[in-house]
C-alpha cells in the first residue's frame, strides 16, 4: 500500500474546475514530483492534500487513514510537512524560533503549564530547542539562529522553511515550488538539499516549474495541464512524452 | 526585580514628600494596567484585535458589584437561597441606615464574575474569532456596545447611577480590597501585587511552546496551521484569558472604589485601552504596563481635564502616524541629535548674516 493515496481528487471555484478527477500515488521512500503549466491546479492539489482548502470531490489517504476532510494541523500532526511557495516564514521571531515551532506537534506543553512554568516544561522545551539547533547545523544555517528569520537572504529564508517542516518529523514532506525565486546555484543547493531529506526517510511531493531540478531528483512525476492529470511516468518517459511536449511547447 | 523595587520605592517616595494621596490613582492604575497587559497578548502577540474589552471589565465589576450588594432578604426563604445559605456564600449585615442586608460573599460574587466573563467570551469568541482584522474589530466593538446599553437600561444593574456601596473584598490573613483611608497603603501592595504576578505569568506565556504558538497565528495562519498549530482554539483560549484578565480587574476595582457606573462599560474605554496597547508597542507586555501606568494616572490625575478621551483619541492617531512600533521602539538618541544639529545650523545660518 502505498504511503499518500490520491484518489478522483476535485476542487470548482465557482464554475471553474481548478482540479478535476486527479488521481495517483506516492510510495514510501520516493520522490515525487508534480509539474504543469501556470494555473494547472498544483498548488490547489496541495491546498487539498494539506487541508488548507477543502475538495469538492474525492478522497486522499495518508499512512490508511483517510484525511480529506480534515483540518491543516490534524494532516500536520499526522506527520505531513509543507512549505509555501511564497515563503511564509514567522516574521518577528528568530530563526531558531521558526523552527521551533515546527517541534509543536512532538511536545504539549499547554497555557496554563506554560504560564506556571512547570518544571516538566523545561526539560520539553530543552529538547525542543536542542532538536532545532540540530537541524539547523544539518541544513548548514545554524550560525543564524539568533536572526530575525526575515531579515536573511531569499535562498536563506527557504532553507529555514524548510528547516522548520523537518522539525515535524514527518514521513512526507509537500514542497511547493523550493526553486521559486531562486538563482542556478541555489537551485543546486535545494536538489543537494532534497537528496539529503530523503536521506532521512522522508517520503518527498514536490510541485516545481524548473526542470532541470524535476528531472534530476524525482523518481516519478506527474503531468498536469488545466487542473487534470495528463501523464504519469519516470522523467526520461516524460521528457519523450507528446502531449506533454505539446502543453509545455504549444502545437 | 527591578520593578518589585521600583514600586516599594514609590511608595516610600510618597511617604517621604507626604504626597500619600497619589497611592489611590496608582492603585487604580494598576488594576487598569492589568487588564491592559492581557489585551496585550491578544493583540500584539496573538494578533486578534478586541474593542470589548471594557465589556468584560464591565461584567467582572458589575456581577461582583451587584452580587455583593443586591439585598437577598425578600427572598430568604425561597429553596434556592437556602441551597446558597447552607454552601456558606451568603453573609448577612447592616446597610448603612442600619437596615438588616444579606449578601452573597465578596469571594463567591468574584468568581462568579470571573467565570461568567470567561464563558461569555468563550460563546462570543467561537463565532467571532473566524473574522480578521477589520470584521473582527468591528464584531467586537458591538459587543462592548450591547454590554454597555445592558447595563444602562437594567434596573438591576442601577441604569445610569450604576452600583455604590460596594462592600470591602477580604482576602487572606486581615488584608481586604477598599478605598478606606487607612488600608491606602495596603492596597497599594496588593494592586501592584496582584499586576506582578500576572506579568510574570503572562511573560512566561510568551516565552513558551504555547506562546511561540501564538507568535506564529499572528504571522501566518496558514503557516501556523500546516506546522500543526490548532490556531482556532489557541485563539480561543487566549480571547477567554484576556477576558478574564479584564474582569479580574473590573471586580478589584469595583471593590477598590466601592462602585462601577456604566461609563465603565463604554465603548470609548475599550478604544483608550487600544490606544495604550498601541502607545506601548503592541508585542512589548512592558510597554503596556510602563504606558498603562503612566496614562492611567495622568488621566485619574485629570491631568486631560474634560478633554480626556479626545486625547486618547489623538495619541492614537499619532502613534499609528509616528510610531506604529509604540514610542518605545523609537530612536530617541537618532532623534535628538538631529534636533540639536538642525538647531545648531539655523545658528550658523543667523551668524553668517
Amino acid at each position: 500500500m502505498a504511503l499518500l493515496e490520491i484518489s478522483g481528487l476535485g476542487k470548482s471555484f465557482g464554475g471553474l474546475r481548478a482540479v478535476n478527477d486527479v488521481s495517483f500515488s506516492v510510495e514510501e521512500g520516493a520522490i515525487k514530483a508534480v509539474i504543469g503549466p501556470n494555473g494547472a491546479g498544483k498548488t490547489t492539489l496541495f491546498n487539498l492534500i494539506t487541508g488548507t482548502l477543502p475538495a469538492t470531490t474525492g478522497t486522499v489517504t495518508f499512512n490508511g487513514k483517510r484525511i480529506d476532510g480534515k483540518r491543516s494541523h490534524q494532516i500536520a500532526a499526522l506527520g505531513m510537512a509543507r512549505t509555501f511557495q511564497n515563503i511564509k516564514l514567522f516574521h518577528d521571531m528568530t530563526v531558531l524560533e521558526n523552527v521551533m515551532i515546527g517541534r509543536h506537534t512532538r511536545s504539549s506543553a499547554g497555557f496554563l503549564a506554560s504560564m506556571f512554568h512547570m518544571p516538566w516544561t523545561w526539560k520539553e522545551e530543552k529538547s525542543i530547542r536542542h532538536k532545532s539547533m540540530e537541524i539547523l547545523e544539518m541544513l548548514g544555517i545554524s550560525e543564524h539562529a539568533d536572526t530575525e528569520a526575515t531579515s536573511l537572504a531569499f535562498g536563506q529564508q527557504r532553507t529555514v522553511e524548510l528547516a522548520r517542516a523537518l522539525a515535524l518529523e514527518p514521513t512526507i514532506l509537500l514542497l511547493d515550488e523550493p526553486a521559486a525565486g531562486l538563482n542556478i546555484y541555489e537551485t543546486a543547493e535545494i536538489g543537494r538539499l532534497i537528496g539529503r531529506i530523503r536521506a532521512l526517510d522522508v517520503t518527498v511531493l514536490l510541485v516545481e516549474h524548473d526542470m532541470s531540478l524535476v528531472m534530476d531528483v524525482s523518481d516519478e512525476i506527474v503531468v498536469l495541464s488545466f487542473g487534470e492529470k495528463i501523464a504519469e511516468d519516470v522523467p526520461a518517459a516524460i521528457q519523450q512524452n507528446d502531449e506533454v511536449v505539446k502543453v509545455y511547447l504549444g502545437e | 526585580m527591578p520593578l518589585i523595587a521600583l514600586v516599594i520605592f514609590v511608595q516610600l517616595l510618597t511617604d517621604w514628600t507626604d504626597t500619600k494621596f497619589y497611592l489611590t490613582q496608582l492603585t487604580m492604575s494598576a488594576y487598569y494596567t492589568l487588564l491592559i497587559v492581557g489585551l496585550c497578548i491578544l493583540m500584539g502577540y496573538a494578533g486578534q484585535i478586541s474593542l470589548g474589552h471594557a465589556g468584560f471589565f464591565a461584567i467582572g465589576g458589575y456581577i461582583s458589584g451587584a452580587l455583593t450588594t443586591r439585598n437577598l432578604l425578600a427572598f430568604e426563604k425561597s429553596s434556592s437561597v437556602e441551597f446558597l445559605d447552607g454552601l456558606g456564600v451568603i453573609v448577612r449585615g447592616q446597610d448603612i441606615y442600619g437596615e438588616a442586608l444579606m449578601v452573597i460573599a465578596p469571594w463567591a460574587a468574584c468568581l462568579v464574575a470571573i467565570i461568567t466573563a470567561g464563558l461569555i467570551a468563550w460563546i462570543l469568541g467561537i463565532p467571532v474569532l473566524k473574522l480578521k482584522g477589520h470584521y473582527l474589530a468591528m464584531a467586537t466593538l458591538g459587543f462592548g456596545v450591547i454590554i454597555y446599553r445592558i447595563v444602562l437600561a437594567s434596573e438591576y444593574f442601577g441604569e445610569a447611577d450604576g452600583i455604590s456601596e460596594v462592600p470591602a473584598f477580604p482576602l487572606f490573613g486581615g488584608l481586604e480590597v477598599s478605598g478606606d483611608f487607612g488600608t491606602r497603603v495596603e492596597n497599594y501592595y496588593i494592586a501592584w501585587g496582584l499586576l506582578i504576578v500576572c506579568m510574570v505569568l503572562l511573560r512566561n506565556l510568551i516565552q513558551s511552546r504555547a506562546g511561540r504558538a501564538l507568535r506564529s497565528i499572528h504571522s501566518s495562519e496558514d503557516a501556523a496551521e500546516s506546522m500543526g498549530v490548532n490556531t482556532s482554539r489557541y485563539k480561543l483560549q487566549i480571547f477567554v484569558l484576556s477576558a478574564v484578565f479584564a474582569a479580574v480587574a473590573g471586580v478589584f476595582l469595583t471593590h477598590y472604589n466601592g462602585g462601577i457606573g456604566p461609563s465603565e462599560a463604554g465603548v470609548m474605554k475599550s478604544v483608550r485601552y487600544v490606544a495604550i496597547v498601541a502607545v506601548g508597542g503592541m508585542a512589548h507586555l512592558w510597554g503596556a504596563l510602563i504606558m498603562g501606568v503612566v496614562l492611567n494616572f495622568l488621566s485619574l490625575r485629570g491631568v486631560f481635564g474634560s478633554y480626556d478621551d479626545a486625547v486618547f483619541g489623538a495619541i492614537l492617531i499619532l502613534i499609528m502616524l509616528f510610531a506604529p512600533n509604540g514610542i518605545l521602539s523609537l530612536n530617541w538618541k537618532e532623534m535628538l541629535t538631529k534636533l540639536f544639529r538642525q538647531s545648531g545650523r539655523e545658528q550658523n545660518v543667523g551668524r553668517d548674516r
